[in-house]
């Protein structure tokens, strides 16, 4: 990529953009410097020097590599504080190395640090040799954290009036689930493993973009990985504060199954061997805790 | 009475930046402050914790918002979905005026999440005023745009970064929210006197001034908010509000957070000046007596 000498149109400031933005994203060497040389093998000073100037104390290479610098920092610090399970299952350096690899293939497309995680469940999947031999648990892990995110600020959509459950025929009636409600099958118990882990309450740091002279290394406390054991919970909010709630197997793929957009009569009929009052007490507790809103076609 | 056309907030007095670590202390204790300054990005949410938080302050406080992420300077266009995010919460804070920075930090949709430094060319500022103008035409708010600490210059820059601010905000007839620490930080990182930048820049426009801790490093310096603002910097906000009046000021600290009280101590250290330049603006007491017959 060459760049015009003078700057007259949007598309010349695109340009200059562009290359500096993929100067910034590329990964650091492993000693946490710009890498020596660019992507078509020309020496990274050059590359630096052809739209950087240098000063009396700092080269070129030097003044972009502070930008650089402060870019995966500040990007690793925000993984970090949002995947502190996954860092204590795999140990800093290979979180780092996983976390690294991940922003390569995925820089943010968000104008919101908070979603910089979303996609990392898909990363893991489909680069296993990052996190084995622990790839199902921090599959586990990263879709319990990405949970817990959308239960700290995801949309809620207004409350179903008990009566309106009361009255409804069950064979018609939809239901919504809320937004921020996820509920997973998993075949560990990472909530135990993610509780041991945090040290702080659920809420985020805020946003600033300040930047940071190094990334912090050390939020998370090593506890024993969790042994398998097929679980159902639910990571929801309720006045305002974060919560696991385990689940039946059979509550479980009620709520599955609504969220599906089946009815009522449909989501009851996928369990066996449940007493009806069992499942009426499930969906007064689910009212309570107000999961349960109108339902919306996709 | 307004100390210029762009600072209708003249007596709004001294604010701190609401932290999440002072989150409790300012609910449970209701301190007296003049005004909270929110990063909007941390409240462009759907629903949770942080809007309850918002609320809550809001009963109590004056809110002034502060975007991180507008990038004015990005060559790509305003980003309608962000932008309408955006006025839902202009809507909820009823916010005076809303400040971003003079930077860019995305391209084709990816995200540095940074505050980088322009090239300071022709073509950019008027491509920069554009965005300004669309955005306060669709937001329906003032604007300040604030400029940024950096540690790159380009070979295409036209002019100073100073002639470069006075350029966007002429074209984009829009306000200055002065961070007096970025500039002593551009200053030593570049090598130009503070002072010809608060000269340079159209004082009438100035809305809102940023004061801030920095990091020294052997080479360069670093604008890191996390330690009480340093006198250098606090000698430039003076010479600063002596040359735009007295005007909305806040202090920024957002690393290594202490206290309630210790940050709002140190943004109230900025009263000190103010009262010198009240001072030596108001006439003497027989200029008074006399224009008062």
């Amino acid at each position: 990529m060459k760049l015009p000498s003078r700057q007259r149109t949007t598309r010349d400031l695109k340009s200059f953009q562009r290359l500096m933005t993929a100067a910034l994203v590329r990964p650091l060497s492993p000693s946490d410097r710009l890498q020596s040389r660019w992507t078509d093998g020309r020496s990274m000073h050059k590359v630096a020097a052809s739209f950087i100037k240098p000063n009396d104390r700092l080269t070129s290479f030097e003044r972009l590599e502070i930008y650089a610098r402060c870019y995966w920092f500040r990007l690793l610090d925000c993984l970090y504080a949002d995947c502190p399970g996954l860092c204590a299952l795999l140990g800093e350096k290979k979180f780092l190395r996983l976390a690294e690899a991940y922003l390569a293939k995925y820089p943010s497309r968000s104008f919101t640090l908070r979603n910089l995680p979303r996609r990392l469940e898909k990363f893991i999947r489909t680069e296993p040799r990052l996190t084995a031999p622990h790839t199902a648990l921090a599959l586990d892990v990263a879709r319990f954290e990405w949970a817990q995110t959308i239960a700290f600020d995801g949309p809620s959509a207004p409350l179903l009036a008990p009566e309106r459950l009361a009255s409804a025929n069950p064979t018609r009636l939809r239901l919504g689930l809320q937004p921020y409600l996820s509920v997973l099958a998993l075949d560990y118990a990472v909530d135990d493993f993610v509780i041991a882990v945090k040290k702080d309450g659920a809420m985020r740091t805020d946003a600033s973009n300040t930047p940071d002279a190094a990334p912090h290394a050390a939020r998370f406390r090593r506890v024993p990985t969790p042994e398998r054991e097929r679980i159902y919970v639910a990571v929801h909010r309720h006045d305002n504060m974060l919560y696991y709630k385990r689940l039946e197997p059979a509550a479980y793929r009620i709520l599955r199954t609504l969220r599906a957009g089946r009815t009522v009569a449909q989501a009851v009929g996928t369990v066996r061997g449940i007493t009806p009052g069992q499942i009426q007490n499930w969906f007064k507790n689910w009212t309570e805790l107000g999961w349960l809103c109108a339902y919306r076609a996709k | 009475m307004p100390a210029n056309p762009f600072n209708a907030f003249t007596d709004y007095g001294i604010g701190i930046g609401l932290r999440v670590p002072h989150y409790r202390h300012i609910l449970e204790k209701k301190p007296v402050v003049d005004w909270f300054e929110i990063i909007s990005e941390n409240f462009m949410v759907d629903g949770g914790r942080p809007l309850e938080v918002l609320d809550q302050i809001l009963e109590q406080y004056r809110v002034v918002q502060h975007g991180v992420s507008m990038y004015f300077g990005s060559a790509d266009p305003v980003d309608r979905v962000h932008l309408k995010k955006l006025k839902t919460l202009v809507k909820r804070t009823n916010t005076p005026w809303l400040s971003d920075h003079l930077c860019w930090g995305s391209v084709d949709g990816t995200y540095t999440h940074d505050l980088l430094p322009m090239p300071y060319t022709f073509a950019a500022a008027k491509r920069t005023a554009q965005k300004i103008r669309q955005v306060r035409d669709y937001l329906e708010v003032p604007i300040c745009v604030e400029n940024v600490s950096s540690y790159a210059e380009f070979h295409v820059s036209e002019m100073t970064e100073w002639e470069f601010l006075t350029e966007v905000v002429e074209r984009a007839d829009c306000g200055i929210l002065l961070d007096v620490n970025n500039i002593y930080v551009s200053s030593k990182n570049h090598s130009f006197n503070p002072y010809d930048y608060v000269n340079g820049i159209p004082h009438h426009r100035v809305g809102q001034i940023h004061v801030a801790g920095h990091t020294k490093f052997e080479k360069y310096i670093l604008d890191t908010h996390d330690h009480p603002v340093l006198d250098p910097v606090w000698k430039l906000y003076a010479h600063a509000t002596r040359l735009c009046g007295v005007t909305a000021t806040l202090l920024e600290w957002d690393d290594k957070i202490p206290s309630f009280q210790e940050v709002h101590d140190e943004a109230l250290k900025a009263n000190e000046f103010i009262d010198g330049a009240r001072a030596a603006k108001k006439p003497p007491a027989r200029a008074t007596a006399a224009a008062s017959r």
